[in-house]
């Protein structure tokens, strides 16, 4: 017989296999029955599904809001370009690449974990200087972060391109390849956030001088979060990379970051699910949108909605979320294959809430 | 080689601009706890309130036609009528929201303003001429300085002043001076909490819409973006000077503006398009050294 604790405990681990499901059975019926721009539409989000659960390690377990991650995600996206272009590529537009670099031509797997390596190399660095700084603070150095990478890369001529994008990386992601990165950053980010640093983390995003009292190392577990976000994240960049073929370092700045907070406000920051909930949400809404914009034949007239109508409305329902919803579609809480009786009852239709 | 002379002018200007956009978010921090990342949009929306709505490459002057006594109060009334409305429609509905969430959605709200300019205007910056003959130089001290630089010096000093002897004098002054130290403690003793909130989203309005005149008139262009660098600058200030405190955000502008203009003098060519890259590596090793900012606020101590 366990005892409450374990089988809450276990129970926590059957929330990745929830999500990995739903996210599955979204992609076999995408492939199935959809045309080719729904999968399409099914490979960007689930790509968006990485970001967002690699921001979450960070921010949904610590509670505080990063702007920076999009800076780990051009370094994500850039690593893998340098690391699988093809050498004649690189010799025209990115001339000043190192030796080394400019004839590698790695396999993609490895250069997409090479480029979350990099990624989570960089969180190290810079997180173990941010870090040191406690809520609001932390937000706007990230925010400094961001730029400091925006404008190295904007910059940085022979090895970035600068803002002349970098083109012909192969388009090689396609719904399956970012499912399978999908369900490792979700299983990843429940089996720390369900670890003994992810639960003190939690504490101290609760109380952080309650939990510093209690003997936790923040900064420790601040920045080990920070380490596995990044390389999601890095990760996450290079399969955007990957998926549109072409790399700019405006793709990689504030409207990215506006989206994924937004996913991640309006899911509920406070659970994993609603990391999840969030992009499915929001995906699902900027899709609707898209197909607005591009006009809506009825009859004989189209009705076509105002560019711009995209990124207002979804401005929009982040804000009402916030006001009316503050934690969230699923309200910080995980999907579960049954709740513990402690501490309230389990609230209706759960599952149902994405 | 630029003089000694000509270099403090170009610091004491620039420096001016970021210290007036440091004090509108220090205003507002000070109050609410709100760090509002829609300032940068008031700043757009105020330089776009100069032009005839259309999204064509040429920018027709709307109220810009106006005479320039006429034309400050009018832009300088709608950025504050902005920055309350945008009280009135999205903060005032968060009273109790954690700073965190009203800092989102502030920023959804910058988004939602940038993309509606974006919309009516288009995406290409456009130029515009406000006062042109402001960009002529005259001598001072060995160094030409245009005239606008002078009048960024003295209209900063004449704001901080303005605003010191705002916030020593007056009733309502008093009144925000309280709510920044301890906002339940001042309702407790009868400090209206909506008029004191509304009256510092009034003051931030108005200095953002300072800073769009003086960017407007300095570099003659109207972009959907302009507000983006100059508010991130500004929040560096208010987080360098002690987030909450107005002379530590006043000081804290001046600082970057200097270490600006100096590594745009003194690093080596090829360095600098890299310039705001050093700039910020500057801001994060300066809140390692002082992690709560230069100038540390009582009400930024936390109480157990």
């Amino acid at each position: 017989m366990m005892n409450k604790h374990a089988r809450t405990r276990l129970l926590a681990y059957s929330t990745p296999l929830i999500l990995s499901a739903i996210l599955l059975a979204l992609v076999v019926a995408v492939t199935l029955f959809g045309d080719k721009a729904l999968a399409r539409m099914a490979a960007e989000t689930l790509i968006r599904v990485v970001l967002v659960v690699g921001l979450w390690i960070f921010a949904g377990n610590s509670g505080v809001i990063s702007f920076g991650h999009a800076g780990y995600m051009a370094i994500g996206a850039y690593c893998s370009a340098w690391l699988t272009l093809k050498p004649q590529m690189k010799a025209l537009f990115l001339p000043d690449l190192p030796a080394w670099l400019a004839g590698a031509e790695w396999p993609m797997l490895p250069a997409a974990l090479a480029s979350g390596g990099l990624a989570a190399l960089v969180a190290l660095l810079s997180g173990a200087a941010i870090l040191r700084l406690t809520g609001i603070a932390a937000s706007i150095a990230s925010f400094a972060f961001l730029a400091i990478v925006n404008t190295v890369y904007s910059n940085w001529e022979g090895v970035t391109g600068a803002t002349s994008s970098v083109v012909g990386l192969e388009r090689y992601v396609d719904q399956w390849v970012a499912l399978a990165w999908a369900v490792a950053a979700i299983v990843v980010a429940n089996v720390y956030a369900n670890s003994g640093s992810g639960l003190a983390l939690r504490a101290t995003r609760e109380d952080e001088i309650a939990a510093r009292a209690s003997g936790i190392d923040m900064y420790r577990h601040r920045l080990l979060s920070l380490v596995i976000s990044g390389f999601f994240t890095g990760v996450s960049g290079a399969l955007l990379g990957h998926y549109i073929g072409v790399l700019n370092p405006d793709n990689f700045y504030l409207g990215i970051t506006f989206i994924s907070l937004a996913m991640l406000v309006v899911g509920g920051i406070g659970s994993l699910s609603g990391a999840v909930t969030g992009v499915l949400a929001l995906s699902i809404l900027i899709e609707l949108l898209v197909r607005g914009e591009q006009g809506v034949g009825i009859g004989a007239a189209t009705f076509a909605l105002p560019g711009g109508t995209q990124e207002i409305a979804i401005g929009v329902v982040m804000i009402l979320v916030l006001i009316l919803r503050p934690s969230g579609l699923t309200g910080g809480r995980e999907f579960r294959l049954a709740r513990p009786a402690w501490p309230k009852p389990a609230p209706r239709n759960q599952i149902k809430t994405n | 080689m630029t003089s000694l002379a000509q270099l403090f002018f170009d610091a004491a200007a620039l420096g001016g601009i970021y210290a007036m956009a440091a004090l509108g978010i220090a205003l507002i921090f000070g109050v609410m706890n709100l760090v509002n990342f829609a300032h940068g949009e008031y700043i757009a929306f105020c330089v776009f309130a100069l032009i005839v709505p259309s999204t064509d490459a040429a920018a027709v002057m709307f109220l810009g036609k106006a005479p320039a006594l006429l034309l400050i109060p009018l832009i300088l009334t709608i950025g504050a009528l902005v920055a309350m409305a945008s009280e009135y429609v999205v903060f005032r509905h968060m009273r109790k929201a954690s700073p965190v969430a009203m800092m989102i959605s502030s920023f959804a709200l910058g988004f939602i303003i940038q993309n509606a300019l974006l919309a009516v205007y288009g995406g290409r910056p456009k130029a515009i001429s406000l006062w042109p003959e402001l960009n002529t130089p005259i001598d001072i001290a060995g160094a030409s300085v245009p005239l606008l630089q002078l009048i960024v010096i003295l209209t900063t000093l004449a704001v901080v002043t303005g605003l010191a002897a705002l916030l020593r004098k007056t009733r309502i002054g008093l009144e925000m001076r309280a709510a920044a130290e301890n906002f339940t403690m001042a309702r407790l003793l009868g400090v209206r909490a909506n008029v004191v909130i509304t009256g510092a989203f009034a003051l931030s309005g108005a200095l953002a819409a300072a800073v769009a005149l003086i960017m407007v008139t300095q570099t003659g262009v109207a972009d959907v973006r302009m507000g983006g660098h100059i508010m991130l600058v500004a929040f560096i200030a208010t987080v360098i000077g002690g987030l909450g405190s107005l002379p530590g955000a006043v000081a804290a502008g001046f600082l970057i503006g200097a270490a600006s203009v100096l590594l745009q003098a003194f690093l080596p060519l090829d360095a600098r398009p890299f310039r705001d890259a050093f700039l910020y590596t500057l801001v994060i090793v300066s809140l390692l050294v002082r992690p709560q900012g230069l100038f540390v606020p009582n009400s930024a101590k936390p109480r157990v």
